[in-house]
């Protein structure tokens, strides 16, 4: 069993409650923190844990919090990104769920590291009854003076408020976030500036994720040497893996990072191999944006080593043959699936959040959805292949947000590692008519 | 709660005007503009599950925007529902990992229990399916959400459960409601 940091309490009864979670040892941050630690110190231990940020990108989050402005008399803000929409991902929900205090604690923690003395988490709108969840702890924590005026009678005061937003992947982009927080549509923002420098209503705000944010409680309880000395290289720590389709035991899982992907896949300790007798075909290993494997790509790295839960070996071999670690959101293919009716679900996807704002990523995402509905319906040509692949290619890295590039890399790794089916679909359009057909096997 | 949409006159009830300003004062003073999401929330399901331009009109007067300000949001976010809808919108998740777990079969099943094709209603005005993108419950797909629920894990007989269920309580379920 690997070290249990986020979810060691997760089957304690009644942990959703102040009284059990602290019982359990919560709130140990708040109290070191703000009685014996400077804020500074407290941003130092982070920079020490090597914590990465869990939203999926991977900044550093020490080094994130050291970027924060800190001009005179202007107010500062720590926003907590709960707006959890990455297809595949669904850990923070099981967290803030489960363990409402913990996000709170680390709330608390954070916002004193970062001098904040209001702080929002801005929620995804249809996790309605888990803001509801929240409310409840915030209220527990309020009256138990954990937060309001004065805490712990350091001079330090805190408001945290629960935002609940309405529907859109995009408001999971930072700067949408922000815009969204404002009570206006999602449409990211040109940066420069940072939002550690003009965020939220124009003051500097670090957005985070809802795990980094949990986790900075056990970096400040244990230390950032300790806390590094977990996992592996420059991926340090734990990670919650969220992890779905074809397996036995789809869940929740906290990993130490460094975890051989063979074995997350197929011991029963996570998620217990794949069902009814089925192979692996493919794994999306970081939510819907990073780049598709198969499985001899997934299991060893282009070099034949083992690859493993880590940001640095998922990402082994760049695109080419590689993926990312992303959000952590785990998604098993098992030898029925259609990789292309997975890209075609996957880019319908991303031209429903795209926020229109700029030409490639609006007119691309559409284009590509158009294209793979017509291969996937057997009514493509060979051209349409290259064509897609062209506008992929036109996308990435020509747009405001990353959104653009989401949606560009998995139709360029569909197509780079599953191209047959594709071709096969050109061929065979008797054989695709029925949306249930079999794909043809991987080359050999 | 009890709020009043008629014709000439649209306002919420003292309840929920209570947490309109409860909500406002979260934000600092002079930027009520960010109550806007959860007060549409509220709005929504106070008149009958919909913004109509009547009802936007009344929350831009009550957090003193222009009503422009109110349209462009409430059209950008996929929640906010712009027409009248059934008492109980069944949102299935159909993005990949719901997918790999039999969501087109669900989605089948439900068009075909209810005599609907998928971003209908019934006549009855009952039921409203809609397929929607990631609710972040993949690892218990197939799913759907139903005003504040989550269904988790159906089959064809959790879903006739569930569709029974609905119909006896008869009551339109909202995003807001307490579970
Ligand atoms: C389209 C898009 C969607 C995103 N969605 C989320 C999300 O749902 N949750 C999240 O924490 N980060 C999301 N991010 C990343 C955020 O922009 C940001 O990097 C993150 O919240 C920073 O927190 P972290 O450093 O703690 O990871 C998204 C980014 C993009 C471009
Ligand atoms: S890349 Fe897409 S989602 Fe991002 S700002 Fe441009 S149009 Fe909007
Ligand atoms: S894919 Fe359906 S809930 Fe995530």
């Amino acid at each position: 069993m690997g070290k249990k940091l986020l979810l060691e309490h997760i089957n304690v009864e009644g942990i959703q409650s102040l009284e059990v979670y602290r019982k359990m040892g919560g709130y140990a941050s708040v109290e070191k923190a703000i009685k014996t630690m400077t804020p500074d110190e407290v941003v130092e231990e982070v920079k020490k844990s090597g914590l990465r940020g869990r939203g999926g990108a991977g900044f550093p989050t020490g080094m994130k919090w050291s970027f924060i402005a800190k001009p005179q008399g202007v107010p500062r803000y720590l926003v907590c990104n709960a707006d959890e929409s990455e297809p595949g991902t669904f850990k923070d929900r099981y967290l803030m769920e489960k363990i409402p205090h913990s996000l709170i604690e680390g709330m608390i923690t954070s916002s004193y590291a970062l001098g904040a003395n209001t702080s929002y988490i801005y929620i995804r709108g249809e996790y309605f009854y888990v803001s509801r969840i929240l409310e409840r702890a915030i209220a527990e924590a309020y009256a138990a003076g954990w937060l309001g005026k004065n805490i712990l009678g350091s001079g330090y005061d805190l408001d945290l408020y629960v935002h609940v937003g309405a529907g859109a992947y995009i408001c999971g982009e930072e700067t949408a976030l922000l815009e969204s927080l404002e009570g206006k549509r999602g449409n990211p923002r040109i940066k420069p500036p940072f939002p550690a420098v003009k965020g939220l209503y124009g003051s500097p705000t670090v957005v985070n994720n809802v795990e980094t944010i949990a986790t900075v409680s056990h970096i400040v309880n244990m230390g950032g040497e300790e806390y590094a000395k977990i996992g592996i290289g420059r991926s340090t720590g734990t990670k919650l893996i969220s992890a779905g389709g074809n397996i036995n035991k789809p869940g929740v899982y906290e990993i130490e990072l460094g975890v051989p992907v063979e074995e997350f896949i197929f011991s029963d300790e996570y998620c217990g191999g794949i069902p009814n007798g089925r192979k692996l075909k493919a794994c999306v290993p970081g939510g819907s944006s990073v780049p598709i494997l198969p499985a001899h790509l997934l299991l060893k790295t282009a070099k034949n080593e083992s690859r493993l839960m880590s940001y640095e070996s998922l990402s082994d071999g760049g695109f080419e043959s590689g993926s990312m670690l992303g959000s952590g959101g785990f998604i098993v293919y098992d030898d029925r699936a259609c990789i292309v009716r997975s890209t075609y679900n996957f880019s319908h996807f991303y031209r429903h959040e795209s926020c229109g704002q700029c030409s490639p990523c609006r007119e691309g995402t559409s284009w590509m959805e158009k294209i793979l509905k017509e291969i996937e319906y057997g009514r493509g040509t060979m051209d349409d292949i290259d064509l897609l692949w062209d506008i992929q290619g036109n996308i990435e890295g020509k747009t405001i947000c990353p959104l653009g590039d989401a949606a560009a890399w998995p139709v360029a790794a569909a197509i780079r590692h599953f191209r047959h089916e594709f071709e096969y679909h050109v061929k065979y359009p008797e054989k695709v008519k029925d949306i249930k057909h079999t794909p043809p096997p991987m080359p050999v | 709660m009890s709020s009043q949409n008629t014709q000439d006159k649209i306002a919420f009830s003292d309840e929920a005007l209570q947490l309109v300003n409860s909500i406002i004062k979260r934000y600092p003073e002079g930027k009520q503009k960010s109550a806007l999401i959860p007060v549409l929330h509220i709005a929504q399901a106070e008149f009958d599950g919909w913004l109509s331009p009547q009802t936007m009109d009344y929350v831009a007067s009550l957090l003193k925007l222009k009503p422009i300000e109110v349209y462009e949001v409430a059209t950008f976010y996929s929640m906010f529902n712009l027409k009248p809808a059934g008492k109980c919108i069944l949102e299935v998740c159909k993005t990949v990992p719901c997918w790999l777990n039999g969501a087109e079969d669900l989605v089948a099943y439900l068009e075909k229990k209810l005599g609907i094709k998928t971003g209908e209603t019934t006549a009855d005005g009952m039921f409203t399916l809609r397929t929607v993108e990631c609710l972040g419950s993949c690892g218990t797909a197939p799913m759907l959400q139903c005003g504040a629920s989550y269904y988790e894990n159906l089959t064809n007989e959790k879903a006739d459960a569930l569709i029974d269920k609905l119909r006896v309580e008869n009551t339109r379920k909202n995003y807001t409601d307490i579970i």
